[in-house]
């Protein structure tokens, strides 16, 4: 591991009622690292995230940003999810704004950006991932593809300190699955620090340095996404990957 | 088998024969129903009087003028109330929809409020503000009939309003407060900026219908004295018997309610489209 970590989580539980989602999470993800959530549909992957971008409460343990811990009752929520970008499933980009608008409605709005600076940047983001010419498109007007592409320079418009990347890929169609890929390879590049909820195996495998496997709610097992996927230890782990491979994901 | 071009030509005929008897059909079926109804009303044996008490135009000529006075006032208030319930009734749905605990109080008002308003007869409480509030001792400008009447309209029309724009905002899918969320807007910048916005655009429609309800009923704050349309008609038809000025006013109305109808055709029919290009859920 390189560096101090960006994010730490220790012993992160959430229950919805009597139903426990996550029981007793511990990670940690160092600067430019990219960590794979795996798991099936169900195994807390995407609560994780909504928890760790502070859009749910945790029951117990702490997460720690910059070695910071942000989940006590002290911390300032707003001020802390400016410093982290999350990225949906289902796009959730604001219908009702332009491609460039639904960019710099946070930095203008939350970051105090001035206004021109903010589109000047946004522009430039937004030619850099190949969508130049879409500034003033409304959502409903692009593919799939594009809307997620858009989600992503959104997130990164605060210039966060890490990524979170929940199944950005599962909504879209087959075909659009490449581009969007390409694009968080290209961030991993630049030395993005990620965490990405995914179902694209040979992805993870790729992309991520570290592949943690998610089963009801605790971390099975974690690794090198090499051993990870041609030899994994636990029985939960193979079997899942069994099934994955079975479906001919990987 | 016939050649392809011909096959082609063929249909295209068959087509535009089926269309044709389509536009005769309809045409037939509005003559003879729109005839027969007509002839239904003029054969009635009291259609002669009808004719010289509610159709004169002598006293259509005469009436008019008065009465478009009058529907001035009508459009005037209108205007002014609109305006009032559009703003105060995006303020009562808001108060209801956040959860701010220093806001229960206000939550629980405006709860009782919208109940209540809604729950009454507009006519009754355009009767009890035009009659309770100068009875409290109020006086000056607010005790003016106009003011209290439309302050009646803009109560009830308020709590309506609210509740429109309240399933404006539950519409929205909570998904759009998580994104507004996550890029570091407050909840109030949240609701500002992202949902507000969106939830007004979808309301829309039902908010024009509720516009076109309260164009008709301005005509309610006759019952407290000023001289709109309605009651110029009626002062005028009681002055000599005949109540063709009755219609006058019925026009006037019909000549800003249909409109407004259409654009809310228009606007719905827009809406349809949008919805079925989403992609967003």
């Amino acid at each position: 591991m390189t560096g101090a970590p960006v994010i730490e989580i220790r012993g992160v539980t959430k229950s919805y009622g009597d139903r426990e989602v996550l029981r007793g999470i511990d990670l940690e993800v160092g600067e430019h690292r990219a960590l794979a959530l795996i798991g099936a549909s169900g195994s807390g992957k995407s609560t994780l995230l909504r928890c760790i971008d502070l859009l749910e409460d945790i029951d117990d343990g702490d997460i720690l940003l910059d070695g910071e811990v942000i989940t006590d009752a002290s911390c300032h929520v707003v001020a802390v999810r400016r410093r982290l970008g999350l990225v949906f499933q289902a796009f959730n980009l604001f219908p009702h704004l332009s491609v460039i608008d639904n960019v710099t409605l946070a930095p203008v709005r939350a970051g105090k950006v001035a206004r021109a600076e903010a589109r000047e940047r946004g522009r430039e983001l937004l030619a850099h991932f190949g969508l130049a010419g879409r500034e003033h498109d409304y959502p409903d007007r692009l593919s799939g593809g594009q809307q997620q592409r858009v989600a992503i320079v959104r997130a990164l418009a605060t210039r966060p300190r890490a990524l979170l990347l929940d199944e950005v890929t599962s909504a879209l169609d087959p075909e659009l699955v490449g581009e969007v890929l390409e694009l968080i390879r290209g961030l991993k590049t630049e030395g993005m620090t990620m965490v990405i909820a995914t179902h694209e195996m040979a992805f993870a495998r790729d992309v991520a340095d570290e592949v943690c496997f998610l089963h009801e709610g605790r971390v099975v097992e974690r690794g090198d996404p090499a051993r990870m996927f041609t030899a994994p230890e636990r029985p939960e782990t193979q079997q899942f990957l069994r099934r994955v491979i079975a479906s001919g994901r990987l | 088998m016939t050649p392809a071009p011909d096959r082609r030509a063929a249909r295209e005929a068959a087509r535009r024969a089926r269309a044709r008897r389509g536009a005769v059909v309809a045409a037939l079926s509005t003559v003879l129903v729109l005839g027969g109804l007509v002839l239904l009303v003029v054969s009635a044996p009291g259609w002669d009087d009808v004719r010289s008490t509610f159709f004169s135009w002598d006293v259509f000529r005469d009436s008019f003028p008065r009465v478009l006075a009058g529907f001035w006032l009508d459009v005037k208030l209108f205007v002014v109330v609109e305006v009032i319930v559009l703003v105060v009734g995006l303020g009562i749905a808001l108060i209801r929809v956040t959860g701010a605990p220093a806001l229960f109080p206000m939550r629980l008002l405006a709860t009782v409020f919208t109940d209540v308003m809604r729950g009454v007869p507009v006519i009754l409480v355009v009767y009890l503000v035009g009659f309770g509030i100068p009875a409290l001792g109020v006086r000056g400008w607010f005790a003016d009939p106009v003011v209290l009447g439309g302050f009646g309209l803009a109560l009830c029309y308020s709590a309506y309003v609210a509740e429109v724009y309240r399933a404006g905002l539950d519409s929205v899918h909570p998904s759009q407060r998580s994104a507004a969320l996550a890029v570091g807007l407050t909840e109030r910048q949240a609701m500002r900026f992202v949902l507000v916005p969106q939830a007004v655009r979808r309301v829309m429609p039902p908010l024009l219908n509720d516009f076109i309800s309260l164009q008709k009923d301005v005509a309610l704050i006759s019952i407290l004295g000023p001289q709109e349309a309605f009651r110029v008609a009626q002062i005028d038809a009681a002055s000599d018997f005949n109540y063709t000025p009755f219609m006058a006013a019925a026009l006037l109305y019909l000549s800003v309610t249909v409109p407004l109808a259409r654009i809310v055709d228009h606007q719905q029919a827009k809406a349809r489209r949008r919805q079925g290009h989403a992609v967003t859920p």
